[in-house]
C-alpha cells in the first residue's frame, strides 16, 4: 500500500540512474546477432500490440462520421464527409443525451457517497479499538471476493420491497453498498499510515472525535481519497451488471445499459450510424479524462493490487 | 481519547455497516437459504425442497457447459493475459537495448507511450467494449471479416460469434484484450521498484534476458503476479464475463449454449425463466467455485517471501 504515500520511482528514471559501474562484458558475435533478432521480434510484439489497441477505438469514431450505408456496405473506407447529424441524432431521438444525465447523477451521488462513508467506516477501524473491529472489517473485505450476482437474485427483491427498484436513488444506494468493500479496505490500510500525533493533539484541544476526523484527518487523507475515488468513478461510470439488474424502466437507464438496449432493440432496420455516435460519445470523456489525468488514474486504479 | 469513544464509534459506523448489510450481507445470506426452496420469485410463496434444486443442477447439461467455460476462463483467461503482460512490461522496462555506457536495465524507446496506449482499455466499461468487437466480429459488414476480404482471403469468412466453435474463443479475446494493459501497468510499476544493481549482477555474471526475467524478475515480482491471478479470475468468473457473453453472444449465451458461463445462467433463470430459487443455487455453485479458486491460487502460488 505504499503507492500512495510514496510512489516507486518511473522505470525512466531508474534507466537514467547513474551510469553503472560494471562494464558491458565482451560478448561473442553470434550473442549479438541473436539479440538483434530478440529485439526485433519483440519490438514488433510492442507496437503490434499498441497497434490492436489503437485500431477498434479509432474504427469506432472514424464509422460514428458515416452513414448507415457506408458503415455496412464498406467498414474501412474512410467516411465520405462527416456526418455530424450523427451525434445530434443520438444525443436526442436515441436519448443517449438522458442516459448521460442519469449516469451523472447516479455515478455523482454514489461517489460521494461511497468516499463519506467509506472513509468514516475506514478512519473507524483503522484508529479504534473496540470488541468486534476485527470482525467488521473481514465482513468488509470478504465482500471483493464473493460473486455478486448470487446477491442480485435476492437483493432485486429486497430493493423492490423497499419501493427502491428502478429509482436513480435506490441506484446509488446500491453502488455505495457494494463500493464499500474495496474503498474501506483501501482506506483503512491508507488512515494507518497517516500519524496519530496531530490528532491526538487536537483532541487534547478540545476537538471532538466527529471534528477531529472531518477537519484533520480526512484533509490529510486526501492523496488516499482521490486514488480510491478515481477507482470508484470508473467502476461506477462502467457499471454494466447492478444497473441491468435492478434498472430496467427505459427512462431510467445508464449509459452503458442504454447503449446495449439500443444495440438490442435495433435489430437490423436500426440506426447504426447514431448507435456508433452513441458508443463513441460514451467512450470519449472517459479516455479524455485519462489523458488528462494519466499519472492519478494509473495510481488510483493499481493501488490496490500493489501492497 | 476515551470521552465519547464508542458513541463516536457507533456514530460512525452504523450508516455504512447498516448499508452494507442490507444491500450485500443479507442478500448474500437469503440467496443460500433461498437455494433450498422452490421460490419463483414472482410470487411470495414458498416451501422448502431440501436438495431437490442441487439433484436438479447435477442433471442440467446447460449448467455443465457453464461450468466448463467458466472453469475454462478463470484458468486460460489469467494464463494468457497475465503471459503477455509479463512480456510486455518486461520488454517495456527491462528489455532496452544495452548500450555501451549506458545504464545497465533501460526500457525499450517509448516506453511511457506505450504505457498509456496499453492502458486506454481499462477505464473503458467493458459493456462498449464488447458492443464495439460485436460489430467487428459481424460476419457481413464486420471489421474483421472485410479486412481479411480487403487483403484477399475471401474464402476466410468465419461467422465468428455465430460458430459454436468460435465463438467462446471470440469472447475469451475480448476480455484478454481488455485487461492485458492493466497489468502490464501494474507489473510495470512493481518491475520499477526492483533494484538495479540486482539486474548489475546478473548482467556480470552473463545472464541473458530469458534468464534475467525467469531468475530476478519473476521471482520478486511473485506477490504482485499472484494478486493479479486472484483478481482476474474472480473477473472472469464474474462481472465481466457476464457483460461480454450476454452483449456479444446470440441468446445470449451463444448457439448452442456454447459461451453460456455461469454467471449468466445464474441471471436468467432468475430474471428470465421465474426460477428464483434455482438460480441461487447455480449461485451457490458459483460462489464455491470463486473460493476454491482462489485458495488453490493462494495455495499453490505460495513461496518464501523475497524480501529485497
Amino acid at each position: 500500500m505504499t503507492r500512495t504515500t510514496d510512489t516507486p520511482p518511473p522505470a525512466d528514471a531508474v534507466a537514467e540512474g547513474p551510469a553503472p559501474v560494471a562494464k558491458e562484458p565482451a560478448r561473442g558475435e553470434r550473442e549479438k546477432k541473436e539479440g538483434t533478432v530478440l529485439n526485433v521480434f519483440s519490438h514488433g510484439m510492442l507496437v503490434l500490440w499498441a497497434f490492436m489497441v489503437v485500431l477498434p477505438l479509432l474504427w469506432a469514431v472514424m464509422t460514428s462520421f458515416k452513414d448507415d450505408n457506408a458503415i455496412f456496405g464498406s467498414p474501412w473506407s474512410p467516411p465520405d464527409r462527416l456526418h455530424f447529424e450523427n451525434w445530434a441524432r443520438a444525443w436526442t431521438d436515441a436519448d443517449m443525451g438522458d442516459y448521460f444525465l442519469n449516469t451523472v447523477l447516479v455515478v455523482g451521488g454514489s461517489l460521494l457517497g461511497t468516499l463519506v462513508l467509506g472513509s468514516m467506516a475506514a478512519y473507524v477501524l483503522a484508529r479504534f479499538d473496540f470488541p468486534g473491529n476485527r470482525l467488521v472489517y473481514f465482513l468488509f473485505i470478504g465482500g471483493m471476493s464473493f460473486p455478486i450476482m448470487l446477491a442480485l437474485v435476492p437483493l432485486f427483491y429486497v430493493v423492490n420491497n423497499m419501493g427502491l427498484l428502478n429509482t436513480l436513488h435506490g441506484l446509488i444506494l446500491v453502488y455505495i453498498a457494494y463500493s464499500l468493500p474495496f474503498t474501506v479496505f483501501f482506506l483503512t490500510a491508507f488512515f494507518r499510515t497517516l500519524p496519530t500525533s496531530i490528532a491526538e493533539a487536537a483532541f487534547v484541544d478540545g476537538a471532538s472525535h466527529s471534528r477531529t476526523f472531518f477537519q484533520i484527518m480526512l484533509p490529510m487523507a486526501k492523496p488516499g481519497l482521490i486514488s480510491v475515488g478515481i477507482f470508484n468513478f470508473l467502476g461506477q461510470w462502467n457499471q454494466y451488471m447492478l444497473p441491468t439488474v435492478l434498472n430496467t424502466e427505459p427512462d431510467k437507464r445508464v449509459l452503458t445499459q442504454g447503449l446495449v438496449q439500443l444495440a438490442a432493440s435495433q435489430g437490423y432496420k436500426g440506426d447504426w450510424s447514431g448507435l456508433f455516435a452513441g458508443l463513441v460519445m460514451a467512450m470519449l470523456p472517459v479516455l479524455a479524462a485519462y489523458i488528462v489525468f494519466q499519472r492519478q488514474v494509473v495510481q488510483g486504479l493499481t493501488a490496490g493490487a500493489l501492497k | 481519547m476515551q470521552h465519547g469513544k464508542y458513541r463516536f464509534i457507533v456514530g460512525f459506523l452504523a450508516i455504512p455497516l447498516g448499508l452494507y448489510a442490507l444491500f450485500v450481507i443479507w442478500p448474500f445470506v437469503q440467496s443460500i437459504y433461498y437455494s433450498f426452496t422452490d421460490w419463483t420469485g414472482l410470487s411470495p410463496d414458498f416451501r422448502m425442497v431440501g436438495l431437490d434444486n442441487y439433484a436438479r443442477m447435477l442433471d442440467d447439461d446447460v449448467f455443465w457447459k457453464s461450468l466448463r467455460h467458466s472453469l475454462l476462463f478463470a484458468l486460460l483467461l489469467p494464463l494468457v493475459t497475465l503471459g503477455l503482460a509479463l512480456f510486455f512490461a518486461f520488454m517495456i522496462n527491462v528489455g532496452g537495448r544495452r548500450r555501451k555506457g549506458g545504464p545497465v536495465i533501460s526500457g525499450v524507446r517509448g516506453s511511457s507511450f506505450y504505457k498509456i496506449v496499453y492502458f486506454f482499455p481499462q477505464v473503458l466499461s467493458i459493456a462498449i467494449v464488447a458492443l464495439l468487437f460485436a460489430f467487428a466480429f459481424n460476419p457481413d459488414s464486420g471489421a474483421i471479416n472485410s479486412a481479411l476480404r480487403a487483403v484477399g482471403l475471401d474464402g476466410v469468412q468465419p461467422l465468428w460469434l455465430g460458430d459454436p466453435d468460435l465463438a467462446l474463443w471470440c469472447v475469451m479475446g475480448v476480455l484478454v484484450w481488455s485487461t492485458v494493459g492493466f497489468f502490464v501497468v501494474l507489473f510495470s510499476a512493481g518491475m520499477a521498484s526492483i533494484p538495479a544493481d540486482l539486474y548489475e549482477a546478473a548482467l556480470l555474471d552473463g545472464a541473458g534476458r530469458a534468464s534475467t526475467f525467469f531468475r530476478i524478475t519473476l521471482p520478486l515480482l511473485w506477490d504482485t503476479v499472484q494478486s493479479g491471478w486472484v483478481y482476474i479470475g474472480i473477473l472472469a468468473l464474474g462481472a465481466e464475463s457476464f457483460a461480454v457473453v450476454q452483449i456479444m453472444t446470440t441468446g445470449p449465451g451463444g448457439p448452442d449454449y456454447s459461451t453460456t458461463v455461469m454467471v449468466l445462467y445464474v441471471y436468467q433463470k432468475a430474471f428470465r425463466d421465474g426460477q428464483a430459487a434455482y438460480a441461487t443455487t447455480i449461485g451457490v455453485a458459483l460462489l464455491v467455485v470463486t473460493l476454491a479458486f482462489a485458495a488453490v491460487v493462494m495455495r499453490l502460488g505460495r513461496r518464501e517471501r523475497l524480501e529485497y
